[in-house]
């Protein structure tokens, strides 16, 4: 299992275009990925579960992801994140 | 054959077949099923054929209306591809034997429920996506068909109980010829956008959807407002001689392209457009606009989920600008509130938009948003000739707080070296009459005034112009609007300033004739009804109109007022 965590810098938050992206990027992968933020955990390749999370700008989130290319997965997700400018 | 009579809110005849743009019917009955296994496979199919159809819609969209446009059927795409959404459904249909329409049910309503219950209005909106593309599977799997007006190839007249500005979005103007809505009115959202697009259309016509089948061969008559359907062969020949005769007439029209706007007697005023977006200046081009009026900016700031940046309004009113080689163009600040919402903006719900936060009222309280549009409007400035509006000013202090914000951003933006035109004219709309009786006052401090009619006649009349049943008080003639629009022009003339109308109002063939008489210098309207006003008013004379507008001023009713533009103009 390998975790990270963000703090989402994009004055919208996470709200549709970003989850969009962030989801379609997850799917690619065969490990579990989730989200977590306020103590909530959702699937990281659910569209409403990610939305469902409500993150705001400053928010505290972290990915955690498990499976045979869990630590590739991590990786490009940390890159999508970082390249639209949504987390750091 | 049948006959239907509306509001005609766009002008010309279009004759085709009809479009439904309605909700199809997606009862079902709850059912027990004995193969779990075939059930399955039978969402899995409905859920791939609403995929593959939604793939098709969104390439469309990226190729017609924009990337934009299109990653919303991206996120709708995902939906469908949710694992939280799909195990659950096959879950249900594994363990309980229900049919795979109650299954899909239950589950989609959960997550509408949950996400409708969010205390936020963006997250509510999304309970419409998944309401949206749930009914798509649904549809599939009921055997019925929904519309899908992005895809439509073939000449249509559009059938909807309303059109939203998404429904018209989705529109292609290559294969829309006009269409009918059930309601609205001349200044409903669905009506400017046909004015917009040039089509006919006939709004407000109660039972459109009802009345009229798809594949009914329909004709839209813009001229009169009446919609016929299955017309008889010497009806629609008649039909077909009209829309010939006003093809001829908008040729002969566009003969004056290049003309000026000037009187019999030698008066000339400013023939103007409104726009809404920078792909409207073709119009205003093709139809001699002798500037823009009004550039309603909030276009920009819809139909999306985040505030437009400031380089991306720059971008917008640069290209607007420069698209008008240095004639004038005014763009009225952000005017949302009212019938125009922005969701992610999550603003409570009023009990009367129209009376309530909105326009420049909004802009004083959020000036991040307001200060962007400033520094974007004041960095293009150099590209044009630049008129800044402001909307819903009721008293002179927002006038001032406006301007003061105005003059800030451009010292800063000049301290950061950054270039802006020297000087820009400010101005107000006037749709309050509290501002249309205080004219003489603002005129001092104000560079211009634009004449909002259809705000300023429903604020006078206190008559929602939403509202159909008291839509016989949207009274543009009425001597009372008549007496404050004067004061309004009277006004402007006494300090030098200029007085220009973007109402409905000026594009008006029974208005004009007053307008110029009352001195007005400046009709913005929409760019299709520009030539037909300049073949108007050059036939007029000035001091013939001075006369009628005096003799108007003193009238009683509207109905007075329209009888004496009739005597005095052979229209």
């Amino acid at each position: 299992m390998v975790q990270k965590q963000f703090k989402v810098v994009a004055e919208t938050g996470i709200h549709a275009r970003p989850a969009t992206m962030l989801v379609q990027a997850a799917s690619k992968f065969d490990s579990e990925i989730h989200l977590e933020y306020k103590e909530k955990k959702v699937n990281l390749k659910s569209i409403m579960g990610v939305m469902s999370l409500g993150i705001g700008q400053g928010a505290d989130i972290s990915i955690i992801a498990e499976g045979s290319d869990e630590q590739d997965a991590l990786n490009t997700l940390e890159e999508t994140l970082k390249k639209e400018g949504l987390a750091e | 054959m049948g006959f239907l009579h509306g509001i005609a809110a766009s002008n010309g005849i279009a004759i085709a077949k009809a479009y439904k743009l309605v909700e199809p019917d997606f009862t079902f009955e709850k059912k027990t099923i004995d193969v779990p296994a075939e059930e399955v496979a039978r969402f899995q199919s409905a859920l791939q054929t609403a995929k593959s159809e939604l793939e098709k819609i969104r390439d469309h969209a990226g190729t017609a209306l924009g990337a934009d446009k299109a990653a919303i059927f991206d996120a709708h795409l995902l939906v469908l591809s949710d694992p939280e959404l799909i195990s659950p459904i096959e879950d249900k249909i594994n363990n309980e034997k229900v049919n795979a329409e109650q299954a899909l049910k239950e589950t989609a309503d959960m997550f509408i429920s949950m996400f409708e219950s969010m205390d936020n209005e963006y997250m509510k909106e999304r309970a419409a996506d998944i309401r949206d593309v749930t009914k798509r599977v649904l549809a599939h799997l009921l055997g019925i068909q929904i519309p899908n007006p992005s895809m439509i190839a073939e000449e249509v007249v559009i059938v909807a109980e309303d059109l939203t500005p998404s429904d018209t979005a989705q529109l292609n103007r290559q294969f829309v010829k006009g269409f009918t809505t059930n309601i609205g009115g001349r200044t409903s959202h669905s009506a400017i956008m046909a004015r917009s697009m040039e089509i006919p259309a006939v709004v407000g016509t109660k039972s459109a959807t009802e009345e009229i089948n798809n594949g009914d061969l329909v004709v839209v008559d813009g001229l009169k407002g009446e919609v016929h359907f299955n017309p008889t062969p010497e009806l629609l020949e008649a039909y077909k001689k009209t829309q010939e005769d006003f093809e001829k007439q908008k040729a002969e029209w566009a003969k004056l392209v290049n003309e000026k706007s000037v009187t019999a007697d030698g008066h000339h005023v400013e023939l103007a457009a409104n726009i809404g977006t920078p792909k409207d200046l073709k119009g205003v081009v093709e139809n001699g606009g002798e500037g823009i009026g009004l550039y309603r900016t909030e276009f920009l700031y819809m139909d999306r989920d985040q505030l437009p940046t400031e380089e991306e309004q720059y971008t917008a009113y640069k290209a607007v600008l420069e698209g008008m080689e240095g004639k004038p163009v005014v763009v009225r600040t952000l005017d949302i509130g009212g019938d125009k919402e922005l969701p992610y903006l999550n603003l409570p719900k009023e009990m009367n938009p129209f009376l309530g936060f909105r326009a420049i009222r909004l802009c004083l309280e959020e000036q991040d948003i307001f200060r962007t549009q400033l520094r974007a409007l004041l960095r293009a400035s150099v590209h044009g000739n630049l008129k800044v509006m402001f909307p819903m000013i009721a008293t002179l202090n927002e006038f001032r707080e406006a301007k003061a914000m105005l003059e800030e951003e451009k010292s800063k933006l000049v301290n950061e070296g950054i270039q802006v035109a020297d000087h820009i004219e400010l101005g107000i709309m006037v749709e309050i009459p509290s501002t249309a009786v205080l004219a003489d006052q603002f005129a001092k401090e104000v560079d211009f005034f634009s004449i909002g009619t259809n705000d300023l006649i429903q604020y006078t009349m206190a008559a929602d112009r939403m509202n159909q049943q008291v839509s016989y008080l949207y009274q543009p003639y009425n001597p009372s609007i008549l007496r404050l629009v004067n004061m309004v022009i009277d006004a402007a003339h006494k300090e030098g300033k200029w007085a220009g109308m973007c109402g409905e109002m000026a594009g008006d063939e029974t208005a004009i004739p007053i307008l110029l008489g009352l001195g007005l210098d400046e009709f913005s309207m929409s760019a299709s009804s520009i030539l037909k006003a300049r073949s108007l008013i050059r036939n007029l004379s000035k001091a013939d109109m001075e006369q009628l507008a005096s003799d108007v001023l003193n009238m009683s009713t509207t109905e007075e007022v329209v009888e004496a533009v009739n005597r005095s103009v052979s229209l």
